[in-house]
C-alpha cells in the first residue's frame, strides 16, 4: 500500500518544524511534498535583521539545506506559489500549473507586511521587511543612496532602522504614537530605548502620521500630514503584519483575522491542519517564533496520529537584536489597575527594571540595560510561582549569593577568561565561550553536552546562559516553555504524571507505550523518573523495576570511584550505643573495610566494600540490628538531632525522642529527590534544622516547623509553615507534608526547588489551612509506608537478586555441548 | 581465530542488566538487552574507569555509573558528544548459552 500524503504550504519558519517534529515521532509515515514561494530552502527569518546590520552572512541562516529535504524523501517545490486548494479532490495547484493531492493538507504561509496605503506606496524604492528578497533591495539601496526613512518604531522597524545605519546610510524612524515599541515597552524604557539609539545614530520622528510618498520612478520623500516632508530614497514598512489567509479563504476554509484552528491546530476541515502566523488560536494571533515551534509539536504530535497534544497558547518574550541594547519584555508590561509594580532605576547606569505583579505572581517584566534575570522572571512567569515570600528581593535578581564552587560571582561577564566557571567538572570561561563559537552552540542543553559545564550539580547553570546570552547576543533564545522529561518524548514530568494518574498503565512499557515514547525501551533519564511516579501512584500494587534504578539504589549501597560500595547503617535520630558501635567495629575489623568514616548526617559510613561482599556485611550488621540508612537512595536519608531537653540546659522539648519518632515513620519512603529532616531542642537550633527539607524546632510552647530548606549546592534557608503543640501534631504535619511533596514535585526536584516553584503559600494552603486534606495525604503516605519499611540489606543477606553481586564464571571452553 | 568462551546462560543476565566476568586483564561486563542481544565490554568507562557493568542499560547503549556517559554496546564507542572508546568482544549466543571470544591472555591458565 502507498503512504498518505502530506503536502505542506509554506516552505517557512513553522511548517518545516512541524515536518522536523513529525520525522522524530513517525519517520516513513508520510509522502511529504513542500511547496515554497520563496525561491531559498527553509531559513531563519530572525536573522535577517543580523544579516541586514552586516553580522551575518545569507549562508549562516540557512537553517535546512537542500540535502536535508534530500535526505527525508521530502519533495521541495520552491519558487512556487500555491494559487487554489481544491477540497473536493483534495489537491493543490500552484501558480505554473504543478498540482500535487494530499491525504492531510498543513497550511503554514505566514504573513505579509503592510503596507500603508498612502499614495506613492507603489514607488521604486519603497519596501517591507519579511524576507530576503527585502534585505537585498535594502542593501542595494545602501550602496546607491543616502537617506533611509523607517515607518514604524516596533521591534522590527527598529531592527531595520540599526542595520541600515549600520550599513552606512542615513536612517530616520518615524512612528504614529509618542513612544517605541509600545507593544513591548513602558514609558520610561522607551524614552531609555530612544535615547541609547540617538545616541548611536538614529533620527526619530515621533507622533507623526504619513501622508504620502513623493517621487517619480522612485521614492523621493515622505510627506506628513502636518505638510513637513523629509528627503527619502528608501521607505521601509514595517508598521504590521496582516495574516497570509486568501488562499484558505478562496478554498471556504473558515478564516477571521486568520485561519481558525483548534487545540490540535486543525480547521474547519479536519484534514487540514494550519501552524503559524497565519493563524488565530483562541482569538490570538502570533508574530513570534516560541509559540509556532509549540504549535509545531502540537501539529506533529496529531499528524503522527498520537493524537495526545493539546495547544493552549503561549506567554511570550520579546529581546530586540539590537547590538549594544539589552532589552526584555514579558507578558502585561504595562500594569495599570488590578496589578501592581515593583520599580528599580539607576539612570546613571542605564538600567531600569519593572516587575509587574497580581495576586503575587509575575504577569510581566520590562528590563533594560540588564536583562540577567529576564529568563528567571519569565520561567516564574509560566509557572505561576508565588513570590511573597522574596519579594523585597526579587528585583534584586536571582541572588547567587550562597551558591558554592564558584565564589558567589554572578556576571558572566565579569569573569576573567580562565575563571573556573563549573567546579564539578573544572571548565573555564574561555573553553565554553569557544565551544559556543566552534560548535555553534545555542542552548543550555547543548553547551552541557559539548563541554560539561553546569552538567553536573548545576549550580553554575545562571552563569553559563550568560555567557551564551554574551556570546551569541542575539541569537539566544530563552529555553523553551515546556520542557520535556527527555528525549524519549515530548511530555513534561507533569503530563507525565497526569497520564499516570489518569490512563491507569502500571509498568513502564505500558507507559512507554501509551504515550509514544520515541524509543524502545526509555533512557536513564526517564526510566527512574517513570519506575518513580508509578510506584508512588500504586504502592505495593507497582513491581518495582530494578534495572530503571540508578545502580546505588538498585543494590542498596553508594558507588564509589573505584567501583567499590560504602555501607551506611541507620543511626536512628544520631543515637547509638555500645553495642551497636562495638557490632559496626567488628564488621570494619572483619571485612576489612579500609576507612570508616562520620558522615555529616550524624552516623557511620563504612567505605570501600567490594560489591559481592555486601550480602555478607549487611549480615552480620543485621544479627545486631542495624539497617540500611538509604545513604544512596532518593528518599528518607537522615533525622539529625541535638540532645534537647534531657541533658542540654537550654532544651525546651525532648527533640532527641521525637527526631527518632520521625525517623521511624518515614524510613523507607521513596521520594522525588534525597529528603533531609532535623530536629532542634530549642532555637539555638543545633540540629540545623533550618536548612534541611523538614526542621523542627522546638519552642517553650511547642514545635515550629520549617520547610524547603537545603545546605546542598545553594543554601536556602527554610521557610517558616507554622507552629504546632504537640509531638503528634508534627507527626501529622510531616507525613503529610512529605505525602504532598511525593505525589507532586518532579522526580529529583528535591523540596527547595519545589517550594520555589510553587510558593510557599500553596503548600500553606494544603497542609495547614485544609485540615481534611491534610488528614488524607497523611493516611496516603502511611499506607504507602506499610509496603515500603522492609529493610532491604535484610531481604539481600538473605538471598534476594543474589545475581547482582555474584560475579560470573569462565566456564570450560571444550564443552562442545554449548559451542556445537 | 580466538576460541569462544562459554560463561553463562542467557537467563542468568537480567534483561537491561549485565553480569560481571572476572578475568586475569580485568573484569567484562556482560549485557543483555530489552531485546535479548547480548554484548560484552571491558568494565572499565573510557571516561575515568566506571564500571559499566554497573549502569542503566537501554536500547543497545549503557550509562556510566560515575558520570553518565554513554557508551554504545555494539561499539564500545561513546556517544557523541563524548569521546572515547573501550575494549570489546564478540559475543555469541547458542542454544541459550553465552560466549564470548576471548583471547587466551584473559582466560589464564
Ligand atoms: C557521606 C557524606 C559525606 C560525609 O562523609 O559526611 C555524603 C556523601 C555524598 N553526598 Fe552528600 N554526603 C553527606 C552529607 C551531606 C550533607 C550534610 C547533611 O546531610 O546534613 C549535605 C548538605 C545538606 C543537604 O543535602 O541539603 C550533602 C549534600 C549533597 C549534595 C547536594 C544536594 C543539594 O540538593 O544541593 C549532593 C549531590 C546530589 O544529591 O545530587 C550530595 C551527594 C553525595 C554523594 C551521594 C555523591 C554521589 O552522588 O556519589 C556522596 C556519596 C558518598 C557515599 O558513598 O557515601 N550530597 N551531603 C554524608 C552522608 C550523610 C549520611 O549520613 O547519609
Ligand atoms: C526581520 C525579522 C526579524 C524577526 N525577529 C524575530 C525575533 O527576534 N524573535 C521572534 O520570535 N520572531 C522574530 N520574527 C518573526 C518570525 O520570523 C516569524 O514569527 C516566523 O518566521 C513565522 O513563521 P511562519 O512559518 O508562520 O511564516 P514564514 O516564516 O514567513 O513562512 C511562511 C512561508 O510561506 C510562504 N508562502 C506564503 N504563501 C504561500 C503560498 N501560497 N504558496 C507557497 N508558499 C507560500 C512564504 O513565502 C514564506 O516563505 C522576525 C521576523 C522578521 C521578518
Ligand atoms: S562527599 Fe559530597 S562534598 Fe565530598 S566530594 Fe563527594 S559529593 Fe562532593
Ligand atoms: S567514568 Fe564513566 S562517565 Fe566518568
Amino acid at each position: 500500500m502507498s503512504k498518505p500524503k502530506l503536502v505542506l504550504v509554506g516552505n517557512g519558519m513553522a511548517g518545516v518544524r512541524t515536518l522536523e517534529e513529525l520525522l522524530k515521532l513517525a519517520p516513513g509515515k508520510y509522502d511529504i511534498t513542500v511547496f515554497g514561494a520563496e525561491p531559498h530552502p527553509n531559513y531563519n527569518r530572525i536573522l535577517l535583521s543580523p544579516v541586514l546590520a552586516g553580522e551575518k552572512k545569507l549562508d549562516d541562516i540557512i537553517l535546512n539545506d537542500e540535502d536535508w529535504y534530500a535526505g527525508h524523501g521530502i519533495t521541495l517545490h520552491k519558487g512556487k506559489t500555491v494559487v487554489a486548494i481544491d477540497r473536493g479532490r483534495r489537491r493543490v495547484r500552484t501558480e505554473d500549473g504543478t498540482v500535487a493531492g494530499y491525504d492531510r493538507l498543513l497550511l503554514a504561509t505566514g504573513s505579509m507586511p503592510f503596507i500603508l496605503p498612502v499614495p506613492g506606496r507603489d514607488l521604486e524604492g519603497v519596501v517591507g521587511f519579511r524576507d530576503i528578497r527585502d534585505v537585498e533591495r535594502m542593501l542595494e539601496a545602501s550602496e546607491k543612496h543616502r537617506h533611509a526613512v523607517v515607518i514604524g518604531g516596533g521591534l522590527l522597524g527598529l531592527e531595520a532602522a540599526n542595520g541600515l545605519k549600520k550599513r552606512g546610510m542615513n536612517v530616520t524612524v518615524v512612528h504614529l504614537l509618542d513612544t517605541l515599541m509600545e507593544r513591548q515597552l513602558d514609558k520610561p524604557a522607551a524614552a531609555l530605548l530612544q535615547r541609547a539609539l540617538e545616541n548611536s545614530g538614529l533620527s526619530f520622528k515621533l507622533e507623526a502620521q504619513t501622508e504620502a510618498l513623493l517621487g517619480e520612478g522612485r521614492v523621493r520623500a515622505v510627506r506628513f500630514k502636518d505638510g513637513s516632508e523629509i528627503p527619502a530614497d528608501l521607505v521601509v514598512m514595517a508598521v504590521g503584519i496582516r495574516p497570509n489567509i486568501e488562499l484558505a479563504k478562496a478554498a471556504g476554509i473558515h478564516c477571521e483575522r486568520g485561519i481558525l484552528v483548534s487545540d490540535t491546530m486543525q480547521t474547519f476541515d479536519p484534514q487540514v491542519y494550519a501552524v503559524g502566523e497565519c493563524v488565530q488560536h483562541r482569538g490570538e494571533l502570533f508574530g513570534l517564533v516560541a509559540p509556532l515551534f509549540e504549535q509545531a509539536k502540537v501539529c506533529a504530535n496529531h499528524l503522527a496520529e498520537f493524537g495526545i497534544a493539546r495547544y493552549r497558547g503561549s506567554v511570550t518574550s520579546t529581546k530586540l537584536k539590537v547590538t549594544g541594547i539589552d532589552l526584555f519584555s514579558a507578558g502585561e508590561y504595562q500594569g495599570g489597575p488590578g496589578f501592581e509594580e515593583l520599580l528599580f532605576q539607576d539612570p546613571s547606569r542605564g538600567v531600569y527594571k519593572k516587575l509587574v505583579v497580581r495576586d503575587n505572581k509575575v504577569a510581566g517584566a520590562v528590563l533594560y540595560g540588564d536583562t540577567v534575570d529576564g529568563a528567571w522572571y519569565f520561567q516564574m512567569m509560566r509557572d505561576g510561582t508565588d513570590i511573597s515570600a522574596f519579594r523585597e528581593h526579587i528585583l534584586f535578581g536571582q541572588a547567587h549569593v550562597g551558591d558554592s564552587g564558584h565564589g558567589a560571582e554572578s556576571h558572566a561577564a565579569r569573569l576573567a577568561e580562565d575563571a573556573e566557571v563549573c567546579g564539578c567538572n573544572g571548565v573555564c570561561k574561555k573553553t565554553i565561550v569557544d565551544a559556543i563559537i566552534q560548535k555553534k552552540l545555542f542552548t543550555l542543553d547543548e553547551v552541557r553536552a559539548h563541554t560539561k559545564a553546569s552538567a553536573s550539580c548545576g549550580s553554575c547553570t545562571g552563569l553559563v546562559e550568560q555567557l551564551l546570552q554574551s556570546t551569541l547576543g542575539s541569537d539566544y533564545s530563552v529555553s523553551p516553555a515546556k520542557k520535556p522529561l527527555c528525549r524519549c518524548t515530548d511530555l513534561t514530568h507533569e503530563e507525565v504524571r497526569e497520564a499516570v494518574r489518569t490512563h491507569g498503565p502500571k509498568t513502564i512499557p505500558q507507559l512507554m507505550g501509551a504515550l509514544g515514547w520515541r524509543t524502545p525501551d526509555g533512557c536513564h533519564t526517564c526510566r527512574p523518573a517513570l519506575n518513580y511516579y508509578l510506584l508512588c501512584q500504586w504502592p505495593g500494587e507497582y513491581r518495582d523495576d530494578p534495572q530503571s534504578r540508578f545502580i546505588n539504589e538498585r543494590v542498596h549501597a553508594n558507588i564509589q570511584k573505584d567501583g567499590t560500595y560504602s555501607v551506611v547503617p541507620r543511626i536512628w535520630g544520631g543515637v547509638t550505643n555500645p553495642r551497636e558501635l562495638r557490632a559496626i567495629a567488628d564488621v570494619a575489623e572483619k571485612f576489612r573495610v579500609p576507612c570508616v568514616k562520620i558522615t555529616g548526617g550524624q552516623r557511620i559510613d563504612l567505605l570501600g566494600v567490594p560489591k559481592a561482599r555486601l550480602p555478607a556485611i549487611w549480615a552480620e550488621l543485621g544479627k545486631h540490628g542495624l539497617v540500611s540508612g538509604h545513604a544512596y537512595g532518593k528518599s528518607l536519608r537522615t533525622v539529625k538531632t541535638c540532645v534537647g531537653k534531657e541533658w542540654c540546659r537550654f532544651g525546651t522539648q525532648d527533640s532527641t525522642t521525637l527526631g527518632i519518632e520521625l525517623e521511624k515513620m518515614t524510613w523507607g519512603s521513596w521520594t522525588p529527590a534525597k529528603v533531609k529532616m532535623a530536629v532542634s531542642g530549642c532555637p539555638r537550633n543545633c540540629a540545623e534544622a533550618t536548612i534541611k527539607d523538614f526542621g523542627v524546632v522546638a519552642v517553650d510552647s511547642g514545635w515550629e516547623l520549617h520547610v524547603g530548606g537545603n545546605g546542598g549546592v545553594k543554601v536556602r534557608a527554610t521557610d517558616f509553615l507554622c507552629k504546632v503543640q504537640t509531638d503528634e501534631e508534627v507527626m501529622e504535619y510531616a507525613a503529610a507534608y512529605l505525602q504532598l511533596y511525593r505525589e507532586e514535585a518532579r522526580y529529583l526536584e528535591r523540596t527547595a526547588h519545589w517550594i520555589e516553584r510553587v510558593g510557599l503559600p500553596y503548600v500553606h494552603s494544603r497542609i495547614v489551612d485544609d485540615a481534611e486534606g491534610r488528614e488524607a495525604l497523611r493516611a496516603r503516605f502511611l499506607e504507602s509506608q506499610r509496603k515500603a519499611q522492609i529493610d532491604p540489606w535484610a531481604e539481600r543477606a538473605q538471598g534476594a537478586e543474589r545475581h547482582e553481586f555474584e560475579p560470573l564464571t569462565l566456564r570450560e571452553r571444550n564443552n562442545h555441548a554449548c559451542i556445537a | 581465530m580466538t576460541p569462544w568462551t562459554p560463561i553463562a546462560r542467557l537467563e542468568e543476565i537480567p534483561r537491561q542488566g549485565a553480569r560481571v566476568v572476572a578475568t586475569p586483564e580485568g573484569a567484562i561486563a556482560v549485557f543483555r538487552t530489552l531485546d535479548d542481544r547480548v554484548f560484552a565490554l571491558l568494565d572499565r568507562c573510557p571516561h575515568k574507569g566506571g564500571p559499566l557493568s554497573q549502569g542503566i542499560v537501554h536500547g543497545a547503549r549503557v550509562a556510566c555509573p560515575l558520570h553518565n556517559w554513554v557508551i554504545e554496546l555494539d561499539s564500545g564507542q561513546a556517544v557523541a558528544p563524548d569521546e572515547g572508546c573501550v575494549r570489546r568482544f564478540e559475543t555469541r549466543l547458542e542454544n541459550g548459552m553465552v560466549a564470548i571470544a576471548l583471547p587466551d591472555s584473559l582466560v589464564g591458565p
